[in-house]
């Protein structure tokens, strides 16, 4: 049995999740999106990514970027291994992919900052 | 002196929204002050996600939400300078500002709007003894080294404060590779949004530990540990529980404090709950055509929030500016029974519009209460709440019409039943 | 043996430069060594700021002769060295009946010691004069020559004009070891030999420890710390004069006072310890100077603090300052046990020693002295013309760092460049006040670093808040350059 707290709006549920022959079963939601919320976070975790790269050449210093959409919990730190090593030149867009595929979980890692040339 | 129809004190997200939202009710003249060098505000350092949900309906980061106003903006070419502090303002709305463009300047307004933001609390307002070594930050001061400077703050880490800053600050620093040791929070509850502590301190084991404090800090040129101690229900520490934790960083998330430094000038009446200025339901000050919107009126917890309000202030201002503004007698709404304040703090019941978005805080962690409005001692609104929290800022929606004429009082409080 | 210069001054503190400075004034080769990384980093940067009229120390002490001496000496000097001074007048509270004959004592050693305009005050009359006192108070001594001023402003503004006169500062260097030669003295410290006809020992609560190196008359100092409450500008007219306690055994006791930069300011306490190096606060001392402070004055408004920080003062056993040159250790001169009132002495001791140690080297006065500096310009304070003016000769005056106290980058820049120049956070706070506003360098840390980085040619990482190994930066994160 697994407990959690549901993030899925202030109020915060205590659940407990059962597995029972094979099947999740989910208690103390008190709406839908709690049980869907249980049944992710047992199955298959995910959060999304945010953090900053190097960037030459630009205005700032600093390029903060984000994995476009969650990657499993167990990629995270695999992840930021690869966010270290990267680096761009400016001019950089919202959205321009800085690198195709992280940690080969198939989501990009994208900028999430407006950079022009220094 | 130029006189502008309406200047925005502030280029982060209350200003740049404050600004459209004036440009598109009819104000052309208006004017950004940016004392950054980038439009933005404190958006631009917090990389993380989880803004926007209401405003936009997706989960944006700071940066792309600020991206957002910023473009808007620059579409309908709204001036904005960059490097400029304004270190004075007046009751004749003349406001005089330092930048390395215009040297030292000053200009005039028919309306203004505050949108200064916010500060954090120093280690020094709570008196912590003990040395006074490298590697003590605010947590906001840690994120800007980090996020916008690209450096390294420390290697292992305690945070005091379990505010979303220092929950977000936690996450960062560990996915940096450093060792987040522990939270203290000297509440019984934490101040951050339940969502935070699973993402931030539960998923990388993080302790949280509530009703503690730092009781003494210790190392000479570095820091080199904390003495944690739990506290009373007085938030007083308790001898003997005193714990050491060896660490080179201080994080400091305890309390944000609006800066009107720039507001007291203008002796407008201020509020000691919010630590801004008050006003009335179109968000203007005692001084007419003075307006607040976002932290610096008071301290939200989601950016979309700010928005909306700024969005209100600036319609407000322009209105002021256009003489379509009348102003009436405003009636005080009185906040207690486990309000803590509410936002605005007048109603001017004659000419208010036809509903008025008040925003409060309670004093404490309520569960299964009801939020009462009374109006003229009558109960006219009766909300059922399952939960309340001191971190999560609270609204009700009043109609003009729901209010009785002519409106002597307006209360809002908790009842429990 | 050979003579690097004619006089090595031990300590940056508030004497040492004094004495270097006033030395300057001779043709002497002099350099001072200071094992902090910037002068002004011992007691002189925590203390009261006082400039004491002078009736508190003994008749006939060095103490009393040095401090009225000094206080005479403070108006001319801060016009010289354009630093803040303002003579707000002291207060001494007597908060019950039988303190009153302490309290005449006190007039009475004031008298004698030709301290000017002293007089006892009636509690009625002393809280006509200031509001904001308690109601216990019974009577008060009112000397209208009391004083504030800026330890820092003072003690970096008699180390830029030393050096512009001439004296070299090496900082960041410890003397190790003192030893007399045949016609001089061999000063080692852990970067080099420096072979000198005089020493002066200004070593703050080391100086017996230097003194012991080449004497054998009798000097021990007891390190004193005391702790402070610093209060926002905005309670900063709480009181206008210095209110003291009737003082004890162990010193003047807790002041409520304004600071030379609108601040209200309560402390010290006085505790001895042991360590010379480290000076924390307690809470049972920052509660007790609270508790003290608030005996005095009504409603003391303790939610406006914004820092508290603690600093050592040299009591030696004797009770009074050691000058002079010492009896068996000719051209060792010192100035020891300078606890209060010390800052208000400086003055005065930097031209007493400089004038025993000119005649003894026969020095001749120099033609080319400069007597005068001017401070760094304060813009926020200046007029809305001289503030154009400087703008436009100068656009980073334009550019405004520390927004708490309104202090431009042009500001910061100069702090670095001047002679004696900051090489820290700590000595860019000291000279321009940047991040000693309300948010405590929350806002300009990153600024302050990127500028510094920038004038010293260092990297970020290794800008220090004070001494090496208070770098504030672990590393740059990955790629960056």
């Amino acid at each position: 049995m697994r407990e959690l707290t549901c993030i899925g709006c202030p109020l915060g549920c205590p659940l407990r999740v059962f597995e029972e022959a094979g099947q999740l079963r989910v208690e103390g939601n008190t709406c839908p999106r709690g049980e869907a919320y249980a049944r992710n976070e047992v199955l298959c975790p995910k959060r999304t990514v945010t953090s900053t790269v190097a960037i030459h050449g630009g205005t700032v210093n600093r390029l903060s970027v984000r994995t476009q959409t969650d990657i499993p919990k167990e990629k995270i730190f695999a992840c930021m291994e690869q966010i270290k090593a990267a680096s761009v030149d400016a001019p950089v867009k919202i959205g321009d992919v800085i690198l195709p595929d992280v940690a080969g979980t198939g989501v990009p890692l994208i900028a999430t900052k407006n950079v022009p040339k220094a | 002196m130029r006189t502008h129809d309406l200047i925005v004190i502030g280029g982060g997200p209350a200003g740049l929204a404050a600004a459209l939202s004036a440009r598109r009710a009819g104000v052309q003249d208006v004017l950004i002050l940016e004392r950054d060098h980038v439009l933005g505000g404190i958006l631009n350092q917090c990389i993380h996600n989880g803004f926007g949900l209401h405003t936009f309906k997706e989960e944006l980061t700071g940066p792309e939400y600020a991206a957002r106003f910023i473009a808007q903006a620059q579409e309908e070419n709204i001036p904005y300078r960059l490097g400029a502090t304004v270190i004075s303002i007046s009751r004749e709305k003349i406001v005089t500002y330092v930048s390395r463009e215009d040297g030292l300047a000053q200009v005039r307004a028919k309306a203004l709007i505050l949108a200064m933001g916010c500060r954090e609390r120093p280690r020094g307002a709570l008196n912590i003894p003990g040395s006074r070594p490298a590697g003590i930050f605010s947590a906001g001061t840690a994120q800007h080294l980090m996020n916008i400077e690209g450096y390294g703050v420390g290697k292992e880490v305690v945070i005091l404060g379990s505010g979303d800053i220092g929950l977000i600050m936690a996450r960062r620093m560990t996915l940096e590779g450093a060792k987040v040791k522990v939270v203290a929070e000297l509440m019984p509850y934490s101040g951050g949004l339940k969502r935070n502590i699973v993402q931030c301190l539960d998923d990388f084991g993080i302790p949280l530990k509530l009703s503690h404090t730092v009781v003494e800090i210790h190392g000479r040129e570095r820091l080199t540990g904390v003495t944690l101690a739990q506290v009373d229900e007085n938030r007083r520490p308790i001898a003997g529980t005193e714990e050491c934790y060896a660490c080179d960083t201080l994080l400091l998330s305890v309390g944000l404090l609006p800066e009107n430094e720039l507001t007291r000038a203008l002796n407008v009446k201020m509020s000691r709950v919010t630590g801004g200025p008050e006003v009335d339901d179109r968000l203007q000050t005692d001084c007419e055509g003075v307006f607040a919107c976002g932290n610096v009126l008071h301290v939200h917890d989601l950016v979309d929030y700010v928005s909306e309000e700024a969005a209100l202030a600036g319609k407000n201002a322009a209105a002021c500016v256009l003489s379509q503004q009348t102003v009436g007698r405003t009636v005080p709404v009185t906040a207690d029974g486990g309000v803590r304040y509410t936002v605005p703090q007048r109603l001017d019941p004659d000419n208010m519009a036809d509903s008025v978005t008040v925003r409060f805080r309670v004093a404490d962690v309520y569960r299964d209460r009801f939020v009462c409005v009374y109006c003229n001692g009558e109960r006219i609104r009766r909300i059922k709440k399952r939960v309340l929290a001191p971190g999560e800022m609270e609204q009700v929606i009043l109609k003009k019409s729901e209010l009785a004429q002519p409106l002597e009082s307006i209360r809002i409080c908790l009842e429990v039943e | 043996m050979r003579k690097d210069c004619d006089v090595v001054v031990i300590g940056g503190g508030v004497i040492g430069c004094a004495v270097a400075r006033e030395l300057s004034r001779s043709a002497l080769r002099i350099c001072l060594i200071e094992k902090g990384e910037d002068v002004c980093s011992g007691t002189s940067k925590a203390n009261s700021g006082i400039v004491h009229a002078g009736f508190d120390a003994k008749p006939g002490t060095m103490k009393a002769k040095m401090n009225l001496l000094g206080s005479r000496m403070m108006p001319k000097l801060a016009k010289e060295l354009d630093f803040r001074f303002e003579r707000n007048g002291s207060l001494v509270l007597c908060l019950s009946e039988d303190g009153l004959p302490a309290l005449r004592e006190l007039y009475e050693r004031g008298a004698a010691n030709g301290v000017e305009g002293l007089a006892i005050l009636t509690g009625d009359e002393a809280r006509r004069k200031e509001p904001n006192l308690s109601d216990g108070v019974v009577a008060a001594l009112y000397a209208p020559t009391g004083g504030i001023v800026c330890p820092f402003e003072l003690t970096i503004a008699l180390a830029e004009n030393a050096c512009v006169n001439g004296v070299v500062f090496r900082r960041n260097e410890t003397v190790t070891d003192v030893s007399r030669g045949a016609d001089g003295y061999v000063v080692t410290t852990n970067r080099a030999r420096i072979g000198a006809t005089c020493v002066v020992n200004a070593a703050g609560v080391h100086a017996d420890e230097i003194h012991r190196m080449v004497s054998k008359t009798p000097m021990h100092i007891t390190p004193r710390k005391g702790d402070y409450c610093l209060l926002d500008k905005e309670v900063g007219g709480y009181v206008l004069c210095t209110v003291f306690q009737l003082p004890s055994a162990l010193g003047k006791g807790v002041l409520v006072t304004p600071t030379a930069h609108g601040n209200l300011l309560i402390g010290p306490t006085a505790t001895d310890v042991e360590d010379k190096e480290n000076t924390p606060t307690t809470a049972a001392e920052l509660a007790y100077l609270t508790q003290t402070a608030a005996r005095s004055v009504r409603d003391l408004p303790l939610r406006s603090v914004i820092t508290s920080f603690s600093g050592l003062r040299a009591h030696e056993d004797g009770g009074d300052f050691i000058i002079g040159e010492a009896e068996d250790a000719e051209g060792f001169f010192e100035a020891a046990g300078i606890e209060s009132p010390g800052l208000s002495s400086a003055p005065a001791i930097g031209a007493y020693l400089a004038a025993l140690i000119a005649k003894k080297l026969g020095a001749e006065e120099k033609a080319d002295f400069i007597p005068t500096r001017r401070a760094i310009p304060r813009l926020a304070e200046l007029p809305a013309e001289e503030r154009r003016t400087l703008m436009e000769e100068n656009p980073l005056y334009g550019s405004i760092v520390c927004r708490c106290e309104q202090i431009s980058e042009g500001e910061i820049v100069e702090a670095i460049r001047r002679p004696v120049g900051a090489v820290s956070l700590d000595g860019i706070k000291r000279r321009v006040r940047a991040g000693m506003g309300r948010c405590q360098a929350g806002f300009c840390t990153p600024r302050l670093l990127e500028i510094l980085s920038r004038e010293l040619h260092r990297p970020m990482e290794e800008i220090c808040k004070n001494v090496p190994g208070s770098e504030l930066l672990t590393g740059t994160m990955e790629g960056r350059k």
